[in-house]
């Protein structure tokens, strides 16, 4: 089979054209186009998987691998069961696109329905397409969250949103389920890969952990094909626009719970506990969802329900185990959709025009919609199972499974039995829906006056009905060749001899069909009266599974959580790091006495200069500890002891592009802080008394803190002392020349070996740069800091008696000559940070430290002259340079991309330069002129912006005598 | 060495600490700049120290007999930076709510001390 790349094209498809009319714009003739776009691309979809056919018949499985992560590699792969499955979700969703252009009101949001739709379906081919298992759940999941999204489109219903989030967290749940399920899978198997698994069959189901596997891939299962006891949350999502409901319940949602069934049979299928769980499980949805249909009132509650017992049965004919089981499932899952995508269109139709579902109210429409009625009498004949229609000969395959006997005569007899019953009730809502919505008396006062809906509204529904009556008719011929592909993909050389004809005889089955229609025609006739007077089936309707859903909802989405947060006020920051500290000491005590640190105790040699300057620093910190209540500055700048002790450290122990990085960011800092320092509240020692509380606290902390400090300062001894046995830094040092083109083997780290994350660590530095600024446009201090502070009052103050002077004139005179030395300094340090930049690549220096040198330069020069000479003579456009940096940093990694090579792969060359001899030319020097730029932008911005702050209250009160413009 | 190294650590953590369980914003500002430092040196010192070994490689390769290990400084230097970054967010995070509450408590009441 060639590796070709149709079935890629097949699911993007889908998602290319979803972003393409999500962006459309325009009431009307987006409309017209989002709808066209949907069809045409289903019907794409469509063409191009029946291209696929003669590849599939010839017998073999287009397989096509896109490499991606070692062990998971994105694997396409279309055998014939998912052939079939394409088929019907491309064809199926060509048809909806198509009732949904009329369908659907204009005044609507088309874009997104068509947007989410597209996607949906996207979403659906990438489940049956994927051929790895893992990759087979993220579609399963994304099913959900469209389905959600899809099913909550008319949000401003409460229904609408109820539906859909019942809906998620089922099938979500369910697909978290699916996924544990799948790890299992791919642990037992070795390989998340789909044929590995399928070819496993054997290793699995001798697996001790073969009962939870398939616990978890069921419950996946079970959750999206609502079957019992999660079968609730089908019937809610009914509230979807019914384009919608037609789609989920035919051929996507719904169906791809079947699929996985079908799909895993031949892994986990064959087991007594498959028979026991699946079988049960799908009798009992089967006879519970066609008992329930029987009783509902509105037109799409019937078809909900029916959905899950055909599910039901759909489900218990792969549960019995046989082979022919999974072919007649497999015919059933074809003729479910067709009969019931058009059924939903029709109530749909009815809805349209009529303007209500109810069943009491509706009657005798069929004098108003002929050709409406028609359809749907064809439809639900089908779904009743009258001969000559597809619905009957996969319920013949099933009754005649029922009496294969293989489980025992009690086991046979009443399965057969329920069957036939469940048969019945079939028959008798499928009356029910034709009855009560064509038949009898045409219906007065309804809220709008019916009619029949437009041409392409019932175009698709005569499509689907035709099928419907095609397949019936000549079963071997229209459906024949596809059944026998799919199933044989399923079932291998295991593919038993079945017939696919309309008269095989009078067979046992034929006259349980029999007996099924007549007992359904006698229900409804004889429960006529009681169907109308009842608001939910007797017996089953107290036992709702949505209340109960809505019941555990509400006490572990809100009640517990409550309660949780009443007991443990969690709202207060204080509580929280408390617990925070107290728990990392724990883990880090626990830790380390479990485990034996494995280093015997020697003592180090101490130089004493190094002792004393680390005495110093941690006096420095100690002092910053105690001052940083009642004197922030004293405090600010003992911290600032302590950062130059660790950079002088970082000296000592050979490190001198971490001290150049610390030194500078540690003066960023401080003036930083400094900045901010003026919109503190003011804190005077000894005003407030101490209470015993206050004491306690105090002791209990210096407690924590103590212990925290002997715990990491023994745990920093004992990792310094023990020896690293092997560690990747000897493939830096061996390959930054060779391959990055550097001796600075740090620097080479970070702008080569590792770009990617210095990637990311710029846009750290540029979204909290955007972060600091849009906070402070927003930001309003508090009153009693408006004023200006103290000392630059007394500072004004001389100028503002003296008349020809500006407020600012004294602090312009005292700052004249620093200022005028920084400003002739600051085109050295511009320099300075050009020459750390270029040196970077092979000498201590580099992007983040050249760049934070040019904005130290930028605000000194803020602080010298003052902000508003500074704006006057120089245009500094911080945002700018971020994004030029972001730009080319990003573009520098495009840039391999156009050489065939993987994201930012660098290159390097030396170039022979006049005056400037040899010169390294590396792209990454260029990614390193974009971290440059970054930080530039990012500390100028963030600098500025708190300056700014100052200068903007004396210029709002601007008649204030104290107003004054200080600067920086 | 080792021991006045990880002594310093502790003692920075241990100030850090103190600082961080304090109800004013500007305390836990200087306590989480003071245990920065501290796991800056923690992480940086994980292996072993290396005095007077050369930071720059000299011929085409080098080996961790001769060199300082440039790993941890890597690592280091990367958190020096979003260091930095995350104390500009705090500060201002600080201004803002000390604007909103109208107090410098870390839980924007000064009820407690």
């Amino acid at each position: 089979m060639p590796d070709n790349a149709l079935p890629s094209a097949i699911v993007c498809l889908p998602f290319a054209a979803s972003v393409a009319v999500s962006l459309l714009r325009g009431r009307c003739g987006g409309h017209k186009l989002a709808a066209w776009l949907m069809t045409a691309t289903a019907l794409l979809g469509l063409v191009l998987s029946l291209w696929l056919y003669p590849a599939l018949a010839a017998g073999g499985v287009w397989r096509q691998v896109i490499p991606w992560a070692p062990g998971l590699d994105l694997v396409l792969r279309v055998d014939g069961f998912a052939w079939l499955f394409m088929l019907l979700v491309c064809g199926i969703g060509a048809l909806v696109g198509l009732y949904a252009r009329y369908y659907m009101s204009p005044d609507d949001p088309l874009a997104r329905f068509y947007a989410l739709l597209l996607a949906f379906m996207g979403s659906m081919l990438g489940i049956v397409t994927a051929g790895n298992v893992i990759q087979l759940v993220f579609f399963w999941e994304m099913t959900s969250l469209f389905s959600f999204l899809l099913i909550g489109y008319w949000h401003h219903g409460a229904s609408a949103r109820d539906g859909a989030r019942m809906a998620l967290i089922v099938t979500a749940g369910g697909g978290l389920c699916l996924f544990a399920g799948v790890l299992l899978l791919g642990h037992i198997a070795g390989s998340y890969d789909l044929d590995a698994i399928l070819a496993a069959g054997d290793a699995v189901r001798a697996h001790a952990l073969y009962t939870p596997t398939l616990l978890l891939v069921l419950l996946g299962a079970f959750t999206k094909s609502a079957q019992f006891p999660f079968h609730f949350w089908l019937p809610q999502a009914m509230s979807a626009p019914t384009p919608v409901s037609a789609y989920l319940h035919s051929a996507t949602m719904v169906k791809a719970g079947v699929f996985l069934l079908v799909r895993f049979w031949p892994v986990l299928g064959g087991t007594g506990e498959w028979f026991w769980i699946v079988g049960g499980v799908g009798l009992v949805t089967l006879v519970l969802g066609a008992y329930s249909a029987m009783f509902e009132q509105d037109l799409k509650g019937v078809l909900a329900y029916s959905t899950i017992s055909h599910l039901g049965l759909i489900t218990m004919l792969v549960g019995l185990g046989s082979a022919l089981g999974v072919v007649a499932a497999i015919f059933h899952i074809v003729n479910h959709a067709t009969f019931k995508a058009s059924l939903f269109m029709a109530a749909g139709a009815v809805d349209h025009e009529a303007g209500t579902r109810d069943l009491r109210r509706l009657g005798g429409l069929r004098r108003v919609m002929p050709v409406t009625a028609t359809l749907a009498l064809v439809a639900a004949a089908a779904m009743a199972g009258v001969p000559l229609l597809n619905g009957f000969l996969s319920k013949e395959m099933f009754f005649a499974e029922t009496l294969a006997g293989r489980h025992g005569p009690l086991l046979d007899v009443l399965t057969a039995v329920l069957a036939v019953a469940a048969s019945a009730f079939g028959v008798a809502y499928s009356i029910r829906f034709v009855r009560g919505a064509f038949f009898g008396r045409l219906a007065t006062g309804l809220p709008r006056q019916p009619h029949e809906p437009p041409l392409w509204m019932r175009v698709p529904i005569g499509l689907l009905a035709l099928a419907c009556l095609l397949v019936g008719v000549l079963p071997a011929r229209v459906i024949g060749p596809s059944l026998r592909l799919a199933a044989g993909a399923v079932l291998g050389d295991g593919m038993p001899a079945y017939s696919l004809a309309v008269w095989h005889g009078l067979t046992t089955p034929l006259v349980m069909s029999v007996c099924a229609f007549v007992a359904g025609c006698l229900l409804f006739a004889g429960l006529r009266r009681r169907f109308a007077g009842l608001e939910a089936a007797p017996l089953t309707g107290r036992l709702s599974g949505k209340r109960i859903f809505e019941r555990a909802l509400a006490v572990f989405a809100a009640d517990i959580p409550r309660r949780i947060e009443r007991r443990y006020p969690s709202r207060r920051l204080q509580p929280q790091l408390l617990l925070i500290v107290l728990l990392a000491l724990l883990a880090g005590t626990l830790a380390a006495t479990s485990a034996p640190f494995g280093f015997h105790p020697r003592w180090s040699s101490v130089d004493p200069a190094f002792a004393l300057l680390w005495l110093l620093g941690a006096a420095c910190a100690i002092g910053a500890a105690s001052q940083a209540k009642f004197h922030r500055l004293a405090a600010l700048v003992l911290t600032g002891g302590a950062g130059l002790v660790s950079c002088v450290s970082f000296v000592w122990l050979s490190a001198p592009d971490l001290a150049a990085t610390q030194l500078l960011v540690e003066v960023v800092t401080t003036i930083l802080i400094l900045l901010g320092l003026r919109w503190l509240p003011k804190r005077i020692e000894g005003l407030a008394p101490e209470s015993r509380a206050h004491r306690f606290r105090r002791r209990r902390d210096v407690f924590i803190a103590i212990a925290v400090g002997l715990g990491v300062a023994t745990l920093a001894y004992a990792a310094m002392m023990h020896p690293v046995a092997d560690s990747i830094s000897r493939f830096f040092l061996e390959r930054a020349y060779t391959e990055g083109g550097g001796r600075n083997v740090v620097n080479v780290i970070l702008v080569d070996f590792r770009g990617f994350d210095t990637l990311g660590e710029i846009s750290v530095l540029a979204i909290v740069a955007l972060t600091v600024f849009a906070l402070l446009r927003r930001f309003r201090p508090a009153a009693e800091s408006i004023d200006a502070p103290l000392q630059q009052q007394r500072q004004a103050a001389p100028d503002a008696d003296q008349p020809g002077r500006a407020p600012d004139h004294s602090l312009t005179d005292y700052l004249m000559i620093p200022g005028l030395i920084i400003q002739l300094m600051f085109p050295l340090i511009l320099l300075f940070g050009l020459h750390l930049f270029l040196r970077g690549h092979d000498l201590p220096g580099g992007g983040f430290v050249a760049g934070i040198t040019v904005s130290v330069a930028l605000i000194l020069l803020y602080m010298a002259r003052g902000a508003r000479w500074v704006e006057a003579h120089l245009r500094v456009l911080p945002v700018r340079w971020i994004g030029a940096g972001l730009l080319l940093a990003a573009g520098t990694g495009l840039g391999s991309l156009a050489f065939g090579r993987p994201f930012l792969t660098s290159y390097f060359r030396y170039a022979e330069l006049p005056l400037l001899g040899q010169l390294p030319l590396a792209s990454a020097v260029l990614f390193d002129l974009g971290v440059f730029c970054v930080v530039v932008g990012a500390t100028t911005l963030m600098l500025i912006a708190l300056a700014h702050q100052s200068l903007r209250r004396p210029r709002q009160a601007a008649d204030a005598p104290a107003a004054a413009g200080g600067p920086g | 060495m080792e021991l006045v190294l990880a002594a310093a650590i502790g003692i920075l953590a241990a100030s850090g600490v103190w600082l961080l369980l304090r109800p004013r914003t500007f305390q836990v500002i200087i306590g989480l700049t003071l245990i920065s430092y501290a796991v800056n040196l923690f992480i940086f010192s994980i292996g072993g120290l290396r005095t007077g070994a050369d930071p720059v490689l000299q011929g085409a390769a080098g080996d961790l007999a001769q060199y300082a290990d440039p790993l941890p400084q890597a690592l280091v230097l990367t958190a020096i930076v979003i260091g930095f970054a995350t104390t500009a967010l705090f500060l201002v995070v600080l201004l803002a709510s000390r604007g909103l509450t109208g107090n410098d408590h870390v839980d924007g009441e000064d009820g407690t001390p």
